[in-house]
């Protein structure tokens, strides 16, 4: 389990939030982070939303973890997403664990933490936590809004639920609703946790122990979903580990083990069981398409964004199909959307490495959108 | 800006909204958008074409007419542009049907092989015309069917489909065309612009 979160951005928001499984929450806190500077006219703010492994801290070095910000191929000063020129702000998710309201927090009720008594929350539940922070900022419409994986679901959702919040938006490599595919790998990995005897029912932190074989095999599962045949077949092929023979043990004889491994321990150090159960409920949750009783397109239909939607070619768990999908509903209400597909061997990680094709559309569709609302204004 | 967009935004003229086929790099769209405040969306195939437009600003979607154009809803465009692209479907038939559809009125632009040079190409020279509009070999040309700016007239009354203006361009030279001069504009337009519905 991760380490004491402290000294991080929080905001306490007092208001109650009615959340989709039908508890009230209120004075809970949602933890953020900001990058680069908010100018006067406020116009130049980017929302980005984290996906399931993710967190507030989207570039520099982690404070928590010691890494590199999840996004820091793309947000930065002089990067596509220009911190000198845009204020860009990543709230934790409700549920996660880098601060915000989530399993490893106290309950006020009990004085114990939450664990698997924490309600279960959604898609539009965690957007609508996020609204109070730029109310707090005084944000009163964003320039962008962007993220993807489970990042894209939450611009969907927020751009349905506050259609003239942001002049644009850039859903990446997401979908409207979580296939059949992508619950029974969420499943796969709620399973792991589950089947690891040390996570008692999502109460390990009675015991001190925490469930980290279950999350790490979550993880390996997740990981390999992330990339794609090709990538995993160039980069690892049948290559050995160490000795260059082969062992005749179950040790990590290739390199792909000893990589997933690897990415398992790495994770489980920053990472709560219970909040990996949460979140990825919520993307199974998520079905924008039911929400507007099957018709997708009424999601959009006030919408006032410019989209940017951007799939990958080799991403498998979501495919260009069903951000395709997503594209349709938004022509089919008349909405204003461009589409491009980016060739990547890299699979659905391709958002969160150096594609270069990504970082130039990103950074040049913000550019574009700046300036056009900077004209607007002059006229 | 070429020509042919010249006229194509005059038919246009301001505070439209207009879907543009086959956009290409986006000059016509950008135009449109830019000094006419039109509405514009735009469709293309190619990758690289589509990140251009979107530098610009432009709303395109990288997509394959014959079968994305199911998804805008009927009349949901004021004019729906086709661009010297009809003859590079493998069903043009079907393409036009859905620009019938989908824009109340349709700017569809041919190269005329009826033009004068193509059929002294074929007729002396005995091998498929090349020319600067039609710059490539028959085995790698993407045109699958060329046509006459006549063959496209009679294509429409046998449809049904009415048109409202025809137009016709020689080495930048706009001109109207009209069955008494049918026969002389089939032989010397390089380029046929129609407005039907």
């Amino acid at each position: 389990m991760n380490k004491e979160v402290k000294n991080i951005k929080k905001l306490i928001v007092n208001q109650s939030l009615e959340l989709d499984c039908g508890k009230i929450i209120k004075n809970f806190p949602i933890a953020y982070e900001t990058y680069g500077t908010l100018n006067k006219s406020k116009s130049n703010a980017i929302l980005a939303f984290h996906a399931l492994s993710g967190d507030q801290f989207v570039t520099n070095i982690n404070p928590i973890t010691k890494q590199e910000g999840w996004w820091a191929t793309a947000v930065g000063p002089g990067k596509a997403i220009d911190t000198n020129k845009y204020f860009v702000i990543c709230i934790n998710v409700l549920g996660g664990c880098m601060g915000s309201f989530g399993p490893k927090e106290i309950n006020p009720d009990t004085n114990e933490l939450f664990g698997t008594t924490f309600p279960v929350i959604t898609i539009r539940d965690m957007v609508k936590a996020q609204i109070y922070l730029l109310e707090y900022l005084g944000i009163d419409k964003l320039l962008s809004i962007t993220g993807g994986s489970m990042g894209g679901m939450q611009v969907l959702q927020f751009a349905s639920l506050y259609p003239n919040k942001a002049h644009s938006a850039i859903p990446i490599a997401c979908s409207a609703s979580h296939s059949a595919q992508n619950i029974a790998l969420n499943e796969l990995g709620r399973q792991a946790i589950m089947a690891d005897p040390t996570w008692n029912n999502g109460n390990y932190f009675k015991t001190n122990l925490s469930p980290d074989k279950g999350l790490a095999v979550a993880r390996m599962a997740a990981h390999i979903t992330y990339l794609s045949k090709k990538s995993l077949q160039e980069k690892f092929g049948r290559k050995l580990q160490d000795t260059g023979s082969l062992k005749f043990s179950f040790d990590a004889d290739f390199q792909i083990e000893s990589y997933l491994r690897h990415q398992g321990t790495k994770f489980v150090d920053r990472f709560d069981a219970n909040s990996y159960l949460y979140i990825t409920r919520a993307m199974d949750y998520f079905d924008l398409e039911k929400q507007f009783n099957g018709n997708l397109s009424s999601a959009f239909k006030n919408t006032k964004s410019k989209f940017c939607v951007i799939s990958f070619s080799s991403d498998w768990l979501y495919p260009t199909i069903e951000n395709k999908e997503i594209v349709m509903a938004l022509n089919a209400c008349g909405a204003n959307v461009g589409f491009v597909e980016i060739n990547s061997d890299k699979g659905h990680d391709s958002f969160l490495l150096n594609v270069p094709k990504l970082l130039k559309t990103l950074s040049e569709f913000l550019n574009s959108t700046y300036k056009e609302i900077n004209n607007e204004k002059r006229i | 800006m070429k020509k042919e967009f010249e006229v194509i935004s005059q038919i246009i003229q301001n505070n439209k909204r207009v879907l543009d086929i086959g956009c290409g790099d986006g000059t016509l769209m950008e135009y449109l958008k830019f000094n006419q405040q039109n509405d514009v969306r735009g469709l293309e195939p190619q990758k690289d074409l589509v990140q251009k437009c979107i530098a610009k600003g432009l709303s395109v979607i990288e997509g394959d007419a014959e079968k994305e154009l199911v998804q805008f809803p009927d009349k949901s465009f004021d004019y729906a542009i086709l661009s010297q692209t009809l003859q590079a479907f493998l069903f043009p038939e079907k393409v036009l049907k859905q620009l019938l559809r989908i824009g109340k009125q349709t700017i569809v632009s041919i190269p005329n092989f009826g033009y004068w040079k193509i059929r002294l190409h074929l007729l002396f020279k005995g091998t498929m015309p090349l020319t600067k509009n039609l710059p490539n070999e028959w085995y790698n040309t993407p045109n699958l069917h060329m046509c006459t700016i006549q063959d496209f007239v009679n294509f429409c009354k046998e449809k049904n489909i009415k048109i409202d203006r025809s137009l016709c361009l020689t080495n930048e030279r706009i001109s109207e065309i009209t069955s008494g001069n049918m026969l002389y504009k089939n032989i010397f337009s390089q380029l046929g612009i129609f407005l039907i519905k």
